[in-house]
């Protein structure tokens, strides 16, 4: 069983290095490998200062975003100027970049005006615009298009307070209408995005690909007020599913009263497209203006992020918006790799340690155990493979990757998974003690070693969970790196070291107690005295293969503990007949000791207290 | 001498030999309540040394390099400020990237004219700033609620599964008493905090606590029917399971110190200061620490806990009212003959050995 998951994990990693880009070694992280460095330098907008709090507010949200693409270990800091640095280890994808890159600043903005791509001629053509402000009754006459284009277009509103976010009038200014006219959306230097624009004043952008412009009023909704995105594939009115990745959003209370409202007063504007339309807007560019269907108002707070998207970018989208905006936007000063901090050396040293520790553990787990030491180092390297062969897994499919404190992690993991071997082995030596048989033996010790097992790594376990969830940065993939260990740990104690141990309680060598096996009961002081049936008792050692050498236990030397037999009940001064006969034969043997001394520690061995406490459960 | 460790172990099993451990606890909480003082101490003065991932420091770049030699930068920078530990990178083909913790203006223009020397490149191809931490408040105070919320968890599955809540009390006592050692320790050798040091210190957390786990598993297997029996107080059978359990602390100790061990000295004698000898001497000193704690100190707080229950208290005075009766009265045999037999494992009826036990027909 435990063969077939481990010939499965390393059949997929075989698998991924043949057709994919997987490989035999885990991907090691930033302090080991080295990686891409990026240097971010802060945009001012509308010439604010740059506060530490605002830096410290990116440094999260950049954090956040790296560590939900998967336990990559980023190392953040700030630089004087406001400059943040980035590490990331190895060879980032585009998506990664991206993510610690954009500013994922959203707003939703009504649609006032669209057109085409091109450049307008700068005589005014009919503006839409102008028509639908007459649908508007609360709206005044339309506004004066720019009458000649030499004149210098004024940015003053001709009115002294918008009616609402739609009212084109007030927003679209000449000025607006001259920097719209102008804009080339075919020119790709137009589509890189940048800040969003001033949130209360109109605002002339290009859609996300280049093939419309626009015309926007004032944010209506900031991206604050989203309270979750998922990325997924688009839900057909049918019910069924399409194939157009989509971001799926929330908007938390407030967004959702606002929304309501704004899709109440686009339905409004249904006769005078495009003003029906509400423009998604990130990081300054256009990625959807969908427009309501007719008498559709959105009042449970959800909407439908749809546009140009991949898997890739839709996730990344999601990613960006789940964890807010950056407070402001970043340009980025470089991007270099880097080199190791610790290099090779260290990680060759760290392994070396590992090795050494390991080959002391064999060395001390055989002085105890004897052969049964063999078993905890067959245990052992059944927990390496399966460790190593997932952490390769995982470092493909999640991005994990070992940094040097994981590897002295994986190393201190070998004293923990150890732990649960002699936990079971002490518990069968008890029950030797006891005098079951070794088969006997096993399957109780197992009963009573697998709940202290389970209990103590569930709390381990426990300590993975809640830091790995709560906690980000490096302990984030210690946390990881202690719940895989753990899972791992308990794997091989229940599928490898138990059904070993059931094979082996039957072979002779194990069964019969040979001395070197570990499990010798003689050894262990279980009482030698048996009932071989047909009324006799066999005193003195057990038969087996080898010659038996006279028991050397250090009780020999002890002065013998009188067998005294034990009143029941606590102060009944009775004898029981089963005492008086113990008493009897107890001076019986007292005497024989004088004739057979291999039979007096045989005597002492065993326990006055027979049976000791809390076998029974 | 492993014969005599194994019948080392029988005795302490079978109660034949014991240790008064619960008994003498009076001596433990003692060396504990030094220890935690001693940390105290050492955390004020000379107190921790946190690195430049927590605090920050200052950067040097070194760009249009022929030779990228990082030892090199390492020794250039000890040369002017002894005490650094200036962490070098690689940066792109042709410049180095120097941070050391934050030095006086001094400093950084000596360390700058003596950087521009050593690469043999102009001054002005040397720029230096200030960089924040990388471990920044943040990350301390998110791995501190999760290191609280996992304690409150902890303490919850402890009392379920050991049905009492002073088992929980005292593994979470021995816990804390774990990690201010460690950290004192750490305080009174003044090596600098890393992340590393951090990632030792959470390991410690789990250790200890699974540690504990461990023994009151056996604890409580031992303790379960004390009240229906009169022979054995709370405390002896306490003290058995902590004997019966020594065995199996000392073999996990040392196979879990061993390897620490290594690395602790390859990474101190070998490499010198980084990673490897920071997370070990955290993990060296907590595990000790810890597997000390969990015999010594939580079992022994446990039953002081235990005793103050009124059922414990009652049957305690029972058990030993009834012994010194019986004492006087030269009717148990066992205390007349002076016979230390107070912790021994309480007489049981034999119980059912498997089929296997039973004997085999001769062929």
């Amino acid at each position: 069983m435990l063969g077939l998951i481990i010939f499965a994990l390393l059949g997929t990693i075989a698998a991924g290095t043949k057709w994919s880009d997987a490989s035999w070694t885990p991907n090691l992280a930033l302090d080991l490998e080295g990686g891409t460095q990026i240097i971010l330098t802060p945009v001012a907008e509308n010439g604010e200062d740059i506060s530490s709090e605002t830096i410290a507010q990116a440094i999260d949200v950049i954090r956040q975003r790296v560590d939900s693409s998967g336990v990559a270990e980023a190392e953040i800091t700030s630089q004087s100027g406001g400059k943040i640095v980035v590490a990331l280890p190895g060879n980032p994808s585009e998506e990664t970049l991206e993510l610690v890159r954009t500013s994922a600043q959203m707003a939703f903005r009504p649609v006032l005006a669209m057109g085409n791509p091109t450049p307008t001629d700068t005589t005014p053509t009919p503006e839409p615009t102008e028509s639908a402000a007459a649908t508007d009754p609360a709206a005044p006459a339309p506004t004066p298009t720019p009458t000649a284009a030499a004149e210098e277009p004024s940015d003053e509103p001709t009115k002294a307070a918008p009616d609402n976010p739609s009212d084109t009038a007030y927003y679209i200014t000449p000025a607006v209408q001259a920097e719209f006219d102008a804009l080339d959306c075919t020119d790709p230097a137009n589509l890189t995005g940048g800040v969003n624009g001033d949130p209360d004043k109109a605002f002339v952008t290009c859609g996300q690909d280049g093939s419309a412009k626009y015309i926007l009023g004032p944010v209506e909704i900031e991206g604050a007020r989203i309270s979750s995105a998922t990325s997924g594939l688009n839900q057909l009115p049918s019910g069924g599913q399409g194939n157009k990745w989509v971001v799926n959003i929330a908007f938390d209370n407030q967004g959702t009263t606002e929304f309501t409202d704004v899709t109440t007063r686009l339905q409004g504007l249904a006769a005078t497209p495009p003003q029906n339309q509400f423009a998604m807007v990130l990081d300054g560019l256009v990625i959807s203006a969908p427009s309501l269907d007719s008498g559709v108002i959105i009042a449970d707070g959800k909407a439908e992020i749809s546009g140009t998207f991949t898997r890739e970018s839709a996730a990344s989208l999601a990613n960006q918006l789940n964890f807010g905006s950056l407070p402001m936007t970043f340009t980025v000063e470089s991007e270099e790799q880097i080199s190791a901090t610790l290099g090779s050396e260290q990680l060759r040293m760290g392994l070396l340690a590992g090795l050494i520790g390991l080959g002391l553990v064999v060395v001390y787990s055989l002085f105890q155990y004897r052969a049964l030491g063999l078993v905890t180092v067959a245990s052992l390297i059944v927990a390496g493979v399966l460790t190593y062969s997932v952490i390769t897994l995982l470092s493909w499919l999640q991005g994990y990757r070992l940094s040097l404190p994981g590897v002295a992690g994986l190393i201190v993991a070998i004293g923990i998974t150890a732990d649960s071997f002699i936990v079971y082995f002490e518990r069968i030596r008890d029950e030797l003690r006891e005098g079951r048989t070794l088969v006997a033996a096993v399957d109780r010790g197992w009963e009573r070693a697998r709940r202290t097992i389970l209990a103590s790594d569930a709390v381990n376990f426990l300590a993975a969970i809640v830091l790995y969830v709560l906690a980000v940065g490096s302990v984030r993939g210690f946390a990881f790196t202690l719940g895989l260990t753990t899972l791992i740990d308990v794997l091989v104690v229940f599928m490898f070291t138990h059904p070993i141990m059931q094979l082996i309680a039957r072979t002779k060598f194990f069964g019969q107690g040979h001395r070197l096996s570990g499990l010798d009961p003689r050894r262990l002081g279980a009482p030698e005295s048996r009932y071989v049936g047909r009324g006799r008792v066999v005193h003195g050692p057990r038969p087996s293969g080898v010659e038996d050498a006279p028991v050397e236990d250090a009780v020999v030397e002890d002065e013998p503990t009188p067998r005294v037999p034990v009143a029941v009940g606590g102060g009944a001064a009775g004898l029981t007949i089963a005492e008086r006969r113990a008493a009897a034969r107890a001076a019986e043997q007292k005497a024989a000791t004088t004739d057979s001394p291999v039979d007096a520690p045989t005597q002492e061995s065993e326990p006055e207290s027979g049976r000791t406490e809390g076998n029974e459960h | 001498m492993a014969s005599g460790f194994a019948q080392w172990g029988n005795d302490l099993y079978t109660g034949r030999r014991s240790y008064d451990i619960v008994g003498r606890r009076k001596i433990w909480f003692t060396i504990s309540t030094i220890l935690v003082i001693l940390s105290a101490i050492f955390l004020i003065k000379p107190g921790l040394n946190p690195g430049i991932e927590f605090r920050g420091g200052s950067e040097f770049v070194v760009s249009g390099v022929s030779d990228t030699d990082q030892q090199l930068a390492i020794e250039t920078v000890t040369a002017v400020a002894p005490d650094e530990q200036p962490k070098v990178t690689t940066v792109g083909n042709e410049s180095l990237r120097i941070q050391t913790s934050t030095l006086t203006n001094d400093e950084v223009t000596e360390v700058k004219n003596a950087l521009a020397e050593a690469y043999d490149v102009p001054v002005t191809n040397v720029t230096s700033s200030f960089i924040g931490p990388s471990w920044g408040k943040d990350i301390s105070q998110k791995a501190l609620t999760g290191i609280v919320v996992f304690l409150l968890l902890a303490t919850v599955v402890m009392t379920i599964y050991f049905r009492n809540w002073r088992m929980a009390a005292a593994a979470l006592i021995a816990l804390f008493h774990d990690l201010l050692i460690t950290v004192g320790v750490y305080a009174a050798i003044g090596w600098e905090v890393t992340p590393a040091t951090v990632i030792g210190f959470l390991t410690i957390l789990g250790y200890s606590i699974y540690d504990t786990v461990v023994v009151f598993d056996k604890v409580r297997e031992n303790t379960a029917d004390t009240l229906t029996q009169t022979r054995y107080t709370y405390a002896e059978k306490a003290n058995l399971a902590v004997n019966q359990t020594l065995v199996r602390s000392i073999n996990t100790s040392v196979v879990a110190l061993l390897p620490v061990g290594a690395i602790l000295f390859v990474g101190a004698f070998l490499l010198g200061a980084g990673t490897l000898r920071d997370i070990a001497l955290a993990l060296f000193v907590g595990m000790l620490i810890g597997t000390f704690s969990s015999v010594f100190l939580a079992t022994p707080f446990e039953v002081v806990l235990r005793q103050r229950e009124p059922a414990i208290r009652e049957h305690t005075k029972k058990v030993l009212d009834a012994r010194a009766a019986r004492a006087a009265a030269g009717e148990d045999e066992l205390v007349s003959a002076g016979d230390v037999r107070v912790a021994v494992g309480a007489l049981k009826p034999g119980a059912h050995q498997g089929n296997a036990a039973q004997p085999k027909r001769k062929r």
